[in-house]
């Protein structure tokens, strides 16, 4: 009996293994062209999920600020790492935990500042793909953040920038996002993971079907880990027919929590 | 030398034949009807790549200027003196010196390519080449405009109390209408099918034009109870042209004073492989007793156009008013002792 039971289990896995093989075999999505001939990624695009609270899993939490209550509540999240952890050098954990713990100063995105990559592509505003052959650009509705992904004559980051410089091609179906030139100022989340200006993104974005994305990320920055990671989700079209960016210009919204307490009068 | 090398590299983008300052002639042909300009790849005039409007003609025609155009020795004339006075901004010693040195590249804009254009003045409509009388209620907004800036204070009592530039929200590049910016007047222009781009450098704002007549159907007009910095665009082509149509302003951020009633109507030509024709007609009953319409045409530049990371890098909004509190703060130690 005891027999038969691993016999089945083994049968069962046998058989996982085979859907699982079965599944990486199939024929792939294939996604649309544009007139010249290339995948046709056009098109607002959002994530959903909890990765711009924290890339890593965590269980529900309350609001940084108390007189928000459940508005800003922080949403549990499974995750988005492959495996799980950040491989975080010690002392760069320590930083991380330190960034946690500070974030109510400390995470750029509440001064508005350009998200950086890959946080760009997971924050809770849509952003927008406008494909040309030379030139896909990634225009997102937070602060107005924008990248060029130059698809022909690619050149090393002439500068260190938030959003850094990024060189595309294409590979089948995915375009893949090489980006390097970053500074150390953006974050991966609210809650801390950040990186230094070593850091290196490698990004895929796969069409999955008519409406979806797979967006897969890798992460290296051996000055903040002690191996390149990776990250994974999917990414959702925007289907209403009126979908649009719309204007975030938050510079406004954060000029009193920046200078207000330079005001001659100061704020009350 | 600097100067010497920069002139030859600036493009020259004449209008027609050269003509007199005479009020009474008619403007020379803008259009080079045999232009047909290269496609995309699903058929639409392309007028992808990088841009500037950066030009030394005024909006307004200066007053003592009675010809819609300058001869092409007026014309080189006056470029020479803007370009000298650009550089004269960097005496020693001086704020403009302090603030900034023309010289480098870019700041000056002989330095890099410019519209060179015969034109007394970018509005072509009126025919005196000025703004259109401001209506009762316009002077009424005017004032109250003025009246709601006193209230802020000096530049240096707050953040707020700066212009929308220094507070690195919009700068009058962006638009609409586009244009010239005093530096880095440059635009990146991507086509899709359905939408249009035009990325502004400074403060990196891209705007996405939807095409009304598109594959998936046609747009429906915006909420009239949306309202945007920068309003809500509507493009579509009629021929050659691309004829963008702008409303739901918020009137934040005023062109020529107009207000959130204000609409635009621009219009995109490839005239050249290097030279797009820009035209824009502005209306706002709100603010002036008729409509006004102004040609301010675009010449290629060079790419790419690099991030222009302005409230990140804002040191200088920080710095000052930090500076302005701390003069006060010892002026009042000074008195109290």
């Amino acid at each position: 009996m005891r027999h038969g039971v691993a016999a089945f289990t083994a049968a069962m896995v046998i058989a996982g293994a085979g859907l699982i093989a079965a599944a990486a075999q199939a024929p792939a999505y294939r996604a649309p062209r544009t007139a010249d001939g290339t995948p046709d990624l056009n098109g607002i695009w959002q994530a959903l999920n909890t990765a711009n609270w924290n890339i890593e899993a965590h269980p529900a939490g309350p609001s940084l600020v108390r007189e928000l209550g459940a508005i800003a509540a922080v949403p549990g999240g499974l995750g988005v790492v492959a495996g799980g952890e950040l491989p975080y050098r010690p002392e760069a954990l320590a930083k991380r935990n330190e960034n946690l713990a500070n974030r109510l100063t400390l995470d750029p995105e509440i001064k508005c500042y350009l998200p950086g990559v890959p946080r760009a592509t997971y924050m809770p505003h849509p952003f927008q793909i406008i494909q040309s052959r030379q030139h896909i650009m990634l225009v997102h509705e937070f602060a107005g953040a924008v990248r060029t992904v130059y698809m022909e004559n690619h050149t090393e980051a002439p500068a260190d920038s938030w959003m850094g410089w990024s060189n595309g091609h294409w590979e089948g179906d995915t375009l893949v996002v090489d980006t390097t030139g970053f500074n150390d100022q953006t974050w991966f989340d609210r809650a801390g993971n950040f990186h230094s200006e070593a850091l290196h993104v490698v990004e895929r974005f796969t069409p999955r079907s008519p409406d979806t994305l797979t967006y897969d990320v890798t992460i290296e920055d051996p000055n903040v880990f002690t191996r390149p990671w990776t990250m994974s989700m999917p990414l959702y079209r925007r289907v209403e027919p009126n979908a649009q960016l719309m204007e975030f210009r938050c510079v406004e919204f954060v000029e009193d929590l920046i200078y207000g307490h330079l005001r001659k009068q100061p704020s009350p | 030398m600097r100067r010497r090398l920069a002139v030859n590299l600036t493009v020259l983008v004449t209008f027609g034949i050269a003509a007199t300052p005479d009020a009474g002639q008619a403007p020379p042909d803008t259009a080079a009807p045999s232009y047909t300009a290269p496609r995309t790849p699903d058929g639409q005039p392309d007028l992808q790549g990088f841009w500037t409007n950066a030009t030394y003609t005024p909006l307004e025609r200066a007053s003592g200027v009675t010809g819609p155009f300058y001869t092409e020795e007026e014309a080189a004339a006056r470029e020479t003196g803007a370009a000298a006075r650009e550089t004269e901004l960097t005496v020693p010693g001086t704020v403009a010196d302090v603030h900034y040195d023309f010289t480098q590249f870019g700041l000056d804009r002989s330095q890099s390519a410019y519209v060179r254009n015969l034109r007394t003045s970018l509005i072509v409509d009126p025919p005196d080449g000025r703004i259109p009388r401001v209506t009762a209620e316009g002077e009424r907004r005017l004032a109250a405009r003025a009246e709601a800036q006193r209230q802020l204070g000096g530049r240096w009592d707050s953040a707020e109390a700066n212009q929308l530039d220094d507070r690195c929200i919009i700068m009058r590049g962006a638009g609409p209408p586009l244009m010239d910016a005093a530096y880095n007047s440059n635009y990146h222009i991507v086509q899709t099918p359905d939408h249009v781009m035009i990325l502004t450098e400074m403060i990196h704002d891209a705007r996405i034009i939807p095409l009304v007549d598109r594959p998936l159907g046609r747009v429906p007009p915006p909420d009239p109870r949306l309202r945007q910095w920068m309003g809500i665009s509507r493009g579509r082509w009629e021929g050659e042209t691309l004829v963008v149509e702008t409303t739901n302003f918020n009137g934040k951020n005023p062109f020529q004073g107009s207000t959130e009633n204000l609409r635009v109507v621009e219009r995109f030509r490839r005239v050249s492989d290097d030279v797009l024709d820009y035209a824009f007609t502005v209306e706002d009953e709100t603010m002036w007793a008729r409509p006004w319409s102004a040609e301010a045409p675009m010449t290629k530049t060079v790419g790419p156009l690099f991030e222009h990371a302005c409230h990140e890098g804002n040191y200088g909004l920080y710095n000052t008013l930090v500076g302005a509190r701390l003069e006060e703060r010892r002026a009042a130690e000074a008195a109290a002792k």
